[in-house]
């Protein structure tokens, strides 16, 4: 059944990741009509959508600093620790 | 009232020593049985707070069931992931994993009750050593080599605890384990907190731990990513709360597991950084210290220790049926392994921390912990951490391992199933209970040890930040998931440092201290060995001549002697022999009376 399920999203991919888009700009509009007393400070009440760009950059300097860090030496060879 | 007391451990140790002589059918009952016998202890015995088991060894007082709120959320929690592990692990024929995990879980068990630094200590050990056996378990070559690391990295921490609380013995004379006074800390509070910290796998003490769980057996990993670093929390909790250099290296701790996790290709690796990064939401939680704090690190440590065993279940069935666990060697597998994908789905969504789920409930309250004692950075440097716990977990895992480019040799995919019965079962409670956790606050929230905080996770603000925060990952993850591809490389760590330092030891050893032996023995035979014979050469000629002519000279003379008085004296005339007798005799006699 889960199988079955996953085979007929992957064949309409297309149209899930049009989905996807969909509720991510549900979101970001739900957002802005939450009542931000809760806020912790001053720029999540002044930037409309700040956490959904928070959670965009953080991914991106994830991504990027694991990328220059691997590539700057830590990321060796599988039999580093053999010879 | 007195209650009679029993302690978790001793059940979960006497079930172990009896365990091998429990057999054929009556085997998977027991098995069941013990763990949940000491979970209804635990139970019993957070009815009944108070201090039990006081003994007196020499002048000390040993205090071993120390019963109160904190105490009983990790007893609590310890107990019942007992039978979700053991649950796990019934198929398993080799009884010495048992053993060995039984041991761990009383190890640990025994360590939340302790109320002195000494029995801490005695169980704190034994921790340390039974889980070494869960890695060797596995009999291959470098699960061999990862035991060795393990037990002497835990040595030494627990070398450095050890100072720590006999420094602070001799200081102050008290023995109790205690909060220590952390804001004018001692040598012995650094130590102590050290030694605790090692446990915790806080850098740059950290690297035991990706480097053993990726080598344990599939069950003893389960068993692992649960009992160490969680008892290390609450221990750092009841001894170190509002240490303020926790902060901080909790923050990055939680950093930079999430940067090795990114960068990870082992399954197991990957999850074991991912303990690096949580339990350094835990270990800021203990740092920042207020009462919702405190609360955030126990209710995260509960949480953890029911996704992340999900996780490493899932994990171990992907090992057990495939013998794989890089993800350059995996892929696709939805189409084998269904309802394994469930579970880890549930995990990873759990531990990224998506609302009506057990994560959310927990770290949410350390994040607003930080941000109500005003340390903004704190706040956001752990939201940014959930962002990478959800690229990494909820997105890159799954991704990878179950759908994404199928790496699976033909023997692999041929391979892969999803597990036994009760694997399946263990994985399922697991997957209950994350869900369960989120869904009804109070089952978790009642147990937290600070009954004065209250705390909703659930309010629209936080609602929408969360979802906004993972909606948004998601969409960054799908635009740079090519830069998150598994490479078949291991990533350096801290480890390397006494990998290599040990090898430069051998070294040492094999080259300039080989060449000073070698020399010294060419030395010695030519010049001490010729310098030995000669002198003894001479001795032997000394020993000869000298003192051996001294002394057959001596004896030499007194025969001469004692012939020549016989040729005088005894000539064989009885009459001269009595008249020189008596004449002696009559000599002596005068000289008596006169002198």
């Amino acid at each position: 059944m889960i199988v079955n399920l996953i085979d007929y999203l992957r064949d309409r991919l297309q149209t899930v990741v049009y989905c996807c888009y969909g509720v991510m700009a549900f979101i970001v509009i739900w957002s802005m009509s939450v009542d931000t007393s809760h806020a912790h400070t001053w720029a999540e009440k002044a930037i409309p959508g700040f956490w959904s760009l928070f959670g965009l950059c953080s991914c991106a300097i994830v991504i990027m600093v694991a990328r220059w860090y691997g590539k700057s030496g830590i990321q060796a060879r599988e039999d580093y620790y053999d010879n | 009232m007195t209650i009679s007391f029993m302690h978790p451990a001793l059940i979960m140790i006497v079930g172990a020593l009896l365990l091998p002589l429990v057999r054929g059918p009556f085997r998977k009952p027991y098995m069941f049985l013990v763990p949940l016998l000491t979970f209804f202890d635990v139970i019993y015995l957070s009815q009944h707070p108070g201090t039990y088991g006081v003994f007196q060894f020499m002048n000390w007082e040993l205090t071993f069931g120390r019963v109160d709120r904190l105490s009983m959320i990790f007893g609590f929690i310890m107990s019942l992931m007992a039978i979700i592990g053991t649950i796990y692990g019934m198929h398993e024929e080799d009884e010495w994993q048992h053993i060995a995990a039984w041991f761990y879980v009383a190890g640990s068990l025994g360590a939340i009750y302790a109320a002195d630094f000494i029995t801490l200590f005695l169980f704190w050990e034994m921790m340390a050593f039974a889980s070494t056996f869960l890695i060797w378990a596995r009999k291959d070559e470098e699960s061999l080599a990862a035991g060795y690391r393990y037990i002497l990295v835990h040595t030494f921490g627990g070398v450095v605890l050890l100072i720590g609380f006999v420094l602070r013995y001799q200081a102050t004379g008290d023995l109790s384990f205690v909060h220590l006074n952390v804001q004018s800390p001692e040598l012995y509070t650094w130590l102590i907190m050290i030694g605790l910290m090692l446990n915790a796998a806080v850098p740059p003490l950290h690297s035991w731990l990706p480097d053993a769980y990726s080598k344990a057996t599939a069950i003893g990993a389960v068993f692992m990513c649960a009992f160490t670093t969680k008892t290390a929390v609450y221990t750092l909790i009841r001894s170190c709360a509002g240490f303020d250099v926790l902060i901080y290296l909790g923050i990055i701790m939680a950093i930079y597991g999430i940067i090795y996790a990114v960068m990870e290709n082992d399954v197991r690796r990957l999850l074991g950084w991912e303990i690096v990064s949580q339990v350094g939401y835990m270990v800021a939680g203990v740092g920042i210290g207020t009462s919702l704090a405190i609360n955030g690190a126990c209710a995260h440590a509960f949480a953890h220790i029911l996704y992340k065993g999900l996780l490493f279940m899932a994990a171990g069935a992907i090992l057990t049926s495939t013998g794989r666990q890089k993800m350059t060697q995996l892929g696709g597998l939805y189409k084998k392994m269904p309802a394994t994908l469930i579970f880890m789905l549930i995990g990873g969504l759990a531990v990224s921390g998506l609302p009506l789920m057990s994560g959310f409930i927990s770290k949410s309250m350390i994040i607003t912990a930080a941000f109500e004692s005003h340390i903004l950075w704190a706040g956001f440097a752990l939201t940014f951490v959930s962002a990478g716990t959800f690229l990494a977990a909820g997105l890159r895992l799954p991704y990878l391992v179950f759908f994404g480019k199928n790496n699976c040799s033909e023997e692999t995919w041929e391979k892969a199933k999803d597990p036994v019965w009760n694997m399946q079962l263990a994985m399922a409670i697991g997957g209950f209970l994350c869900i369960f956790l989120g869904c009804y606050t109070p089952f978790l929230y009642n147990m937290l040890p600070n009954t004065e905080v209250v705390f909703n996770p659930y309010n629209a603000y936080h609602l929408s930040e969360t979802i906004q925060v993972m909606a948004f990952t998601a969409f960054g993850f799908f635009m740079l998931r090519k830069y998150v591809m598994p490479t078949n490389t291991i990533c350096l760590d801290m480890d390397w440092f006494y990998r290599m330092g040990g090898r430069g030891f051998y070294w040492l050893v094999e080259n300039p201290l080989q060449w000073f032996d070698t020399a010294l023995s060419k030395f010695y035979k030519a010049v001490g060995i010729n310098c030995l014979m000669t002198t003894s050469a001479f001795w032997s000629w000394f020993d000869w001549n000298g003192i051996d002519g001294v002394v057959d000279g001596t004896a030499r003379c007194v025969r001469a002697i004692g012939r020549r008085i016989s040729i005088v004296l005894q000539r064989g005339q009885i009459q001269q022999t009595i008249y020189y007798t008596v004449s002696f005799a009559a000599v002596l006699l005068i000289a008596y009376v006169f002198i």
